[in-house]
């Protein structure tokens, strides 16, 4: 599979990342090498394979429905990059 | 031309739980922005998820009263796409395994009922809220609402109008309620849908293009918005124009649906199950023990009380669309009242005025204790049906009086004593011989006329069946 | 102080030899006088370090001290440490406080260990050299011009020269093993979900684990004591019981079953390094070992199934840097989009782009079935061999790294060739199993690593071995000239 400049495109809106068309030229080439290798995976019969997620056969585990978190808005409004009256500030967001 | 509607509708059901789904962060609603907002809920570098078990078991308990299948290993799935409000740039949600599987809601119609096919429910996570003009040009993000656990349940496209997703989306509304696992208030958006909309030629067995219409929070909106939708879609295809495919919201204020302008890439939401969270396995045992804990559902307790207590389909069905209504009667008739006078009382009297002050059963000022002690009064002769009428409008005006301490003050007792009433027909016939004439020529109103002029003697106290029976008695002396 | 084990530490501490304040001063001395040259560490704060063995040394005074109260140890700057800059080595979290303790990092704490600083690494732990780091390049201290290794190439790079007496590292497809083996010393990737995983920045969360990174199997067996711990805070975490990974250093491996993957010696491996792993392997036999050869037949799937399901977890993994909450924010932007896009082409370094521009493609419509799904299917395949080798040998062995150390800027452009660095490392990983490196010899003055395979859960089989391997070998010991 190569990875065309419309792909890298695609990919890179999906990813949110702004991509000058010089480096877009170089990741083409790069991409297109990591697919090749990727590629090799054809090659097997996987009929019949179940696809492991994890790598232990093991259920999720439940955690008590009780409150164990409390406000801690002195911390994490110090880290964001903007906020006011408690709410972090972006760009106008349209629906 | 005339046009089939087909309307599915996907539910996100805020589930009532104390925590978040995947962290301890409180769910309470209304409070300080982002003071519910622990490291999970901010995505935080390094945090990782653990499924809250009340959520699981709310997911189950809706399962099992919708008769749907409850799959015994689920898996959680990562929905990935950018937006302010969500912060892990993707929504842990549930995708080619949900935890409930294939279901089915009756619901009531005008003319009978109609089995709503539920395709699966699932849970999942929900986003946080964006506000606008804190700041010129920019929107605030308050994550006290991110990861609040959702039950989203999706319909098969079964509804043919806006009043069958109206009567779905009431049913089920009562019916999350009704099993507890949540509380309903939709202005605060604990029960949203989405409901999709589609048009095809009358009898075609192909389906038109739907187009989804985001977050409805009111059965108002429900029937509107559908209501603009459907005749939009036909003049568009009238018009010669197609139907895309889209997502598209509802303006309240004009009634109107629009498309949505953000969306303007086809979304790709590279689902793949979430590395983080394990497969959720539910034991037998488990959903065992939570049908044990189950309260009786409404379609059960609709028959019981059609069988046992003898009331009509109606008023039982009426009686178990809500569960504090059906509380309310159940309590009522636990007081020695008769069921059907108890079923009658509620659903006429109780909620007109309901209805009226816009207001649930559980905030009506009558209580059932004065609504039996009421009824008991009507039952034992003491107050006619009119007279009961009049205490049960004092009660809910001064709810601090009590039924007796009514009956005397605006005089309502009846008069079932047979020499008193004796006394008031004897005066009635006496001064009035044409009609007695009229009576015995074969004129039955005559007799109607003799009744009304004996309550209106007695002030409308008499007990009007004995008064007829001893006029009857009497004329035919 | 400079050469001597956790064990000695701990005895000396608590023998009073030294204080924790005196220990930690020392080690912070080194990192003063040779961080300039190794690039070892990203942070170190001496206030808070100092403090620590300050508290360390009346917990000794007072005889309530655990073995590893007062030994300082370096963690890798992808462990959240409350109040410590915890970057990832990325400009996305260059000013990012963690307000929380990783689980690790919690376990150390409670376990009166001082943390001596954050060590650096590749960006978002994607890289085998060290050289992806927004905060520079990290020196090999056995030859400045050559990488120790990555991603943990910090912690590698300060054990190896001393700077720590250990460090923690963690290993997504090779990160603690690699630099481990180009640096010459101990590292051990144990099963996946035998240590927590909370507060350990994601790259990969189903290949992620964390493990201990020093000198000897010894070192490494007493930090696993304090780093397995099972986490209510992380689902993945396994109820598995508490182990003394101590205990059972001196069994004897008398009749031990070492399998051999015809597939670890073929084509691609430096034949120098294949001198000298087989030469540890013999050393095995001569203590009573028996050699089994045995085949791994999906091993070579190992990089390309790693290269879709690593990329994709963390295309998903990534997406939560956007600008919103905390970390890096583009400075001019005309609105959300443009906020999103800048922020993240300039937050994110090249790597781990490509990385999340490959995870995002096979992840997306049309190609989920073809890369994602074929890649877990052959993962199963991938495990189920280790399977069946299992039944045949107890421990599997062969090189951690196709080639000892190369130079810097040798595989920087070449994204591939720089891949091909885990391709012995990877597939446990994959399979969840626990693996370790220990150092068999050296080529060119390059230290070379043994690879140890077990089964799950068998870390503490593992450490037994190679102690055993340690006990009469001292490669482990060597230290590199250009550090005295």
């Amino acid at each position: 599979m190569t990875i065309s400049q419309d792909d890298i495109k695609k990919i890179a809106h999906l990813a949110r990342i702004n991509i000058s068309s010089e480096e877009s030229i170089l990741l083409e080439e790069k991409l297109t090498g990591i697919m090749k290798l990727i590629d090799q995976m054809q090659k097997v019969d996987t009929d019949g394979v179940e696809p492991m997620s994890h790598a232990l056969d093991i259920s999720q585990p439940l955690r008590a429905d009780q409150v164990t978190e409390s406000d801690i808005r002195t911390k994490t409004m110090a880290l964001a990059p903007e906020t006011e009256e408690s709410l972090f500030i972006v760009p106008q967001v349209i629906e | 031309m005339d046009w089939d509607i087909v309307i599915g509708i996907e539910t996100h059901v805020q589930l009532k739980t104390q925590t978040k789904i995947f962290s301890g962060a409180s769910t309470s609603f209304g409070n300080e922005a982002n003071s519910q907002a622990c490291l999970v809920s901010l995505a935080y570098p390094g945090v990782l998820p653990v499924l809250n078990h009340e959520a699981v078991n709310c997911a189950i308990k809706f399962g099992l009263a919708v008769d749907a299948k409850i799959n015994k290993k689920s898996i959680f799935a990562r929905k990935n796409y950018f937006y302010p409000d969500l912060p892990k740039g993707y929504q842990i949600s549930q995708f080619e395994l949900p935890i409930v599987g294939e279901g089915k809601l009756s619901i009531p119609l005008n003319d009978g009922y109609k089995d709503i096919r539920i395709l699966r429910a699932h849970l999942e996570e929900d986003a946080g809220k964006s506000s606008h003009g804190i700041l010129q040009g920019k929107s605030g993000i308050d994550l006290n609402r991110a990861g609040t656990p959702l039950l989203e349940i999706v319909t098969e496209p079964d509804m043919s109008s806006a009043a069958e997703a109206v009567a779905y989306a009431k049913k089920l509304h009562d019916l999350v309620q009704w099993i507890g696992i949540c509380d309903g208030n939709m202005q605060e958006g604990n029960f949203r849908c989405d409901v999709n909309v589609s048009v095809k030629k009358k009898g075609s067995t192909t389906l038109g293009t739907r187009r989804e219409i985001k977050n409805l929070n009111s059965f108002k909106f429900i029937k509107q918005a559908i209501d603009f939708e459907v005749n939009w879609q036909i003049e568009t295809i009238e018009d010669g124009g197609e139907i895309q495919q889209s997502t598209i919201l509802f303006n309240p204020d004009n009634g109107e649906t629009k498309a949505m302008r953000s969306k303007e890439e086809a979304n790709d939401y590279r689902y793949f199950p979430d590395p983080d969270l394990l497969p959720l396995v539910v034991s037998e045992d488990h959903i065992h023990n939570i049908k044990q804990s189950l309260p009786e559902l409404p379609g059960e307790m609709q028959k019981r009380f059609e069988i046992d207590l003898g009331l009509s389909e109606y008023d039982a069905s009426e009686l178990t669309n809500n569960k504090d209504v059906a509380d309310y009667f159940m309590n009522l008739i636990k007081r020695g009242v008769s069921a059907k006078l108890s079923a009658n009382w509620i659903l006429v009297n109780l909620f007109s005025r309901l209805n009226d002050a816009d207001i649930s059963i559980n905030e009506s000022p009558i209580g059932f204790d004065q609504l039996a002690d009421l009824i008991k009064k009507i039952e034992d002769q003491t107050i006619s049906n009119n007279a009961a009428k009049k205490i049960f409008d004092a009660l809910w005006d001064s709810p601090a009086g009590t039924v007796d301490s009514l009956i005397d003050e605006l005089g309502l007792k009846q008069i079932s004593n047979d020499s008193e009433i004796e006394g008031l027909i004897d005066k009635v016939l006496n001064d009035n011989g044409a009609m007695i004439e009229e009576y015995k020529s074969g004129k039955d109103k005559a007799f109607n006329a003799l009744v009304g002029q004996v309550m209106k003697a007695s002030r409308g106290k008499a007990n009007p069946s004995q008064v007829n029976e001893m006029l009857k008695k009497k004329l035919s002396n | 102080m400079l050469n001597l084990s956790l064990k000695q530490l701990s005895q000396q501490l608590r023998e009073k030899a030294f204080s924790s304040e005196e220990l930690t001063r020392f080690f912070l001395d080194r990192i003063r006088k040779y961080n300039d040259s190794l690039n070892a560490f990203i942070t170190i704060d001496e206030d808070t370090s100092i403090a620590m063995a300050k508290q360390a040394d009346l917990k000794i005074a007072s005889g309530n001290q655990g073995t590893f109260t007062g030994i300082p140890i370096a963690q890798k700057d992808i462990f959240c440490a409350d109040g410590w800059k915890t970057t990832c080595g990325s400009k996305m979290l260059e000013n990012f406080v963690a307000p929380y303790n990783a689980t690790v990092v919690q376990n150390f704490n409670d376990a009166g260990a001082i943390n001596l600083g954050k060590t650096n690494m590749d960006e978002f732990a994607m890289g085998s050299s060290n050289e992806t780091s927004y905060f520079g390049a990290v020196k090999n201290p056995w030859n400045l011009e050559y990488v120790p290794g990555g991603s943990s190439g910090g912690s590698a790079s300060a054990v190896a020269a001393r700077l720590a007496p250990a460090a923690t590292g963690t290993d997504t497809g090779g990160s603690i093993r690699q630099p481990a083996s180009l640096c010459g010393f101990t590292g051990l990737k144990p099963t996946y979900g035998l240590v927590s995983r909370y507060g350990m920045i994601a790259f990969a969360s189903s290949l992620d684990q964390a493990g201990p990174m020093a000198p000897s199997a010894e070192d490494c067996a007493m930090m696993l004591n304090v780093m397995a711990s099972h986490d209510i805070k992380d689902s993945t975490s396994l109820p598995h019981p508490k182990e003394d990974y101590l205990a059972s250093l001196d069994n004897s491996i008398k009749g031990l079953r070492i399998g051999m993957p015809k597939e670890f010696f073929g084509e691609g491996l430096d034949s120098e390094v294949q001198k000298i792993i087989e030469g540890a392997i013999n050393e095995y036999k001569k203590m009573g070992a028996e050699i089994v050869e045995i085949s791994l037949p999906n091993s070579e799937l190992a990089i390309p199934v790693y290269y879709v399901i690593a990329p994709a977890e963390a295309s998903s993994n990534l997406s939560r840097y956007d600008g919103v909450r905390y970390g890096y924010r583009t400075k001019e932007y005309d609105d959300l989009m443009d906020m999103y896009f800048k922020t993240r082409q300039e937050g994110f370094g090249d790597e781990v782009k490509r990385r999340i521009l490959i995870g995002t493609y096979v992840l997306s419509a049309g190609y989920y079935d073809a890369y994602y799904l074929k890649a877990q299917k052959i993962r199963q395949l991938i495990s189920n061999d280790f399977s069946q080798a299992f039944q045949k040998c107890d421990v599997i062995m062969g090189p951690s790294a196709p080639s000892a150390a190369f130079k810097s800027g040798e595989k920087k452009e070449d994204p591939l060739a720089m891949y091909l660095q885990d391709i012995y490392t990877i597939s446990t990983n994959l399979a969840g199993l626990p693996a370790m490196s220990i150092p068999a010899g050296f080529t060119k003055g390059l230290p070379v690593g043994l690879q140890l395979i077990g089964n799950h859960f068998s870390e503490g089989h593992l450490l037994n071995i190679a102690h055993q391997f340690q006990l009469i070998s001292d490669w482990h010991r060597k230290t590199p000239k250009e550090i005295d």
